[in-house]
């Protein structure tokens, strides 16, 4: 599969090391149909190519948008990148937010750091059809105030629909009024059942084996449990062996794991 | 409007307490509010007393010498807040700040203690509901410490 070449249709600078882009294809047709929490392989010409999940369309936008948080040389080059410029895009790829079977639950989605951005359209998603699910709550956590990412749309997010939001940084200077402490603390915050709820949860892997200890005191069985699983990749279908984890491959079996399904490779050293 | 016994004793802090310590719980508690803004203890304090915060939020605070303070913790509805009455020497580890207007109970920590040592019985009591209170602060500084949201993958 070769990348189809895509024109940044717009930037938007989300905090201080994370920009999202806008990317539509150059030949004119429609943007690719995906599933919430697929991911493309992004090419930077002549730098590489990576994979970044998908955290949009917004509804009623038709482009398709990635967050992107510079860390090294490729996401630095896409950084670099003006309006208009164009990269290359391979995808969608990968498995998805389990939004269908999860009707007439309760949901919880817990998000670290940039992990909001591929939980960004599960979240459209259900609020599109509010009224299928029960009780939902949106836990946030990050390092400081200023990683936090889509604010405003946390705000539209909080209180409508009943939709439960709860944002928490490690630490804030004495102008933050919000909560403060791990992401794990806003847990006990929010009301939820634990036997009927699904809980979806994208961040560090050291925040996500803490959220499931966490989910699985109050009670939520470990097949209501999916998390997603990052390692680094190249062929994005199944191929190379670059991102085998145990029996698995994340870009065609992950990145969204059922939790018992990779439990017995989840937090080990090795792996 | 509801008695201070039965908030008391509908509080998870509580539950299943023989009802005479709770008679004698509700003895030392009284209702207590704070503007936002204003301070409910400064680092280094005697610590007298202990909070179950009814609505609101409080930010812990450190102040580092020459600093702006850092925040480290918020409790809020229905949390405890304060240990430290319990534990020698009896100071107040943070500088607790109510940021929004808070409604709380306050529990007079230097009556309890007394009470505590009269009766072991009260003491183990109140220290095995207090532990896991200070063990999950605990268990939260050093996810805090892990950096959780450091890197990604
Ligand atoms: C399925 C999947 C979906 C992903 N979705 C997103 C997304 O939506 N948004 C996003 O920003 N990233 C996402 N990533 C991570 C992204 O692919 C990496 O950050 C990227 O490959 C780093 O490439 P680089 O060339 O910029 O950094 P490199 O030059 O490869 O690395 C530079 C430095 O960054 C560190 N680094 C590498 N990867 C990561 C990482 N994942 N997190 C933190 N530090 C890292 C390296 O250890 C190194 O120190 C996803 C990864 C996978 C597997």
């Amino acid at each position: 599969m070769t990348p189809v070449p895509h024109t940044i249709k717009k930037i938007i600078r989300e905090t201080h090391d994370t920009f999202t882009l806008d990317l539509t294809p150059k030949d004119g047709s429609e943007p690719i149909s995906f599933l919430p929490g697929q991911f493309n392989m992004l090419y930077a010409f002549g730098v590489g190519e990576i994979p970044i999940s998908i955290s949009g369309p917004a509804p009623g936008t038709r482009g398709m948008l990635h967050t992107i948080r510079e860390v090294g040389t490729v996401t630095q080059a896409l950084h670099k990148l003006k309006k208009g410029a164009t990269v290359g895009l391979r995808g969608p790829f990968g498995s998805s937010w389990p939004i269908e079977t999860s009707k007439g639950s309760d949901i919880v989605i817990l998000a670290g750091g940039i992990g909001l951005a591929p939980l960004r359209p599960a979240i459209y998603n259900l609020l599109e059809q509010r009224d299928q699910f029960g009780n939902i709550a949106l836990l946030y956590g990050t390092r400081e105030p200023k990683d936090l990412l889509f604010t405003k749309e946390f705000e539209k997010w909080r209180g409508k629909l009943g939709v439960q939001t709860k944002i928490t940084v490690d630490k804030a200077g004495s102008d933050w009024r919000g909560n403060v402490g791990v992401v794990t603390t806003s847990i006990p915050r929010v009301s939820f059942d634990p036997p009927h709820t699904i809980v979806m949860i994208c961040g560090p892997e050291i925040m996500m084996r803490y959220s499931v200890i966490e989910m699985k005191r109050l009670g939520v069985s470990e097949d209501r449990i999916y998390i997603t699983m990052e390692r680094n990749m190249k062929c994005a279908v199944g191929f190379c062996g670059h991102c085998q984890f145990g029996p698995s491959f994340i870009c065609k079996d992950g990145p969204v794991f059922r939790y018992d399904r990779i439990k017995h490779f989840f937090g080990i050293r090795e792996i | 409007m509801k008695s201070l016994e039965s908030i008391l004793a509908a509080h998870p802090f509580f539950e299943n307490l023989d009802p005479q310590y709770m008679a004698l719980m509700t003895g030392c508690a009284s209702n207590v509010r704070f503007e936002a803004g204003q301070f409910i203890h400064r680092q280094g304090e005697e610590a007298n007393s202990f909070y179950i915060i009814r609505q609101g939020k409080v930010a812990l605070e450190v102040c580092p010498p020459e600093k702006e303070p850092i925040t480290v913790q918020t409790v809020s509805d229905g949390e405890i807040l304060g240990w430290a009455w319990m534990v020698p020497p009896y100071h107040w580890q943070f500088d607790a700040q109510a940021i929004e207007l808070t409604r709380a109970i306050v529990l007079d920590g230097r009556c309890l203690r007394t009470k505590c040592s009269e009766d072991h019985a009260l003491g183990y009591e109140l220290l095995s509901r207090l532990l896991p209170i200070i063990g999950q602060g605990m268990e939260a500084t050093r996810m805090q410490l892990l950096d959780l949201y450091g890197t990604r993958g």
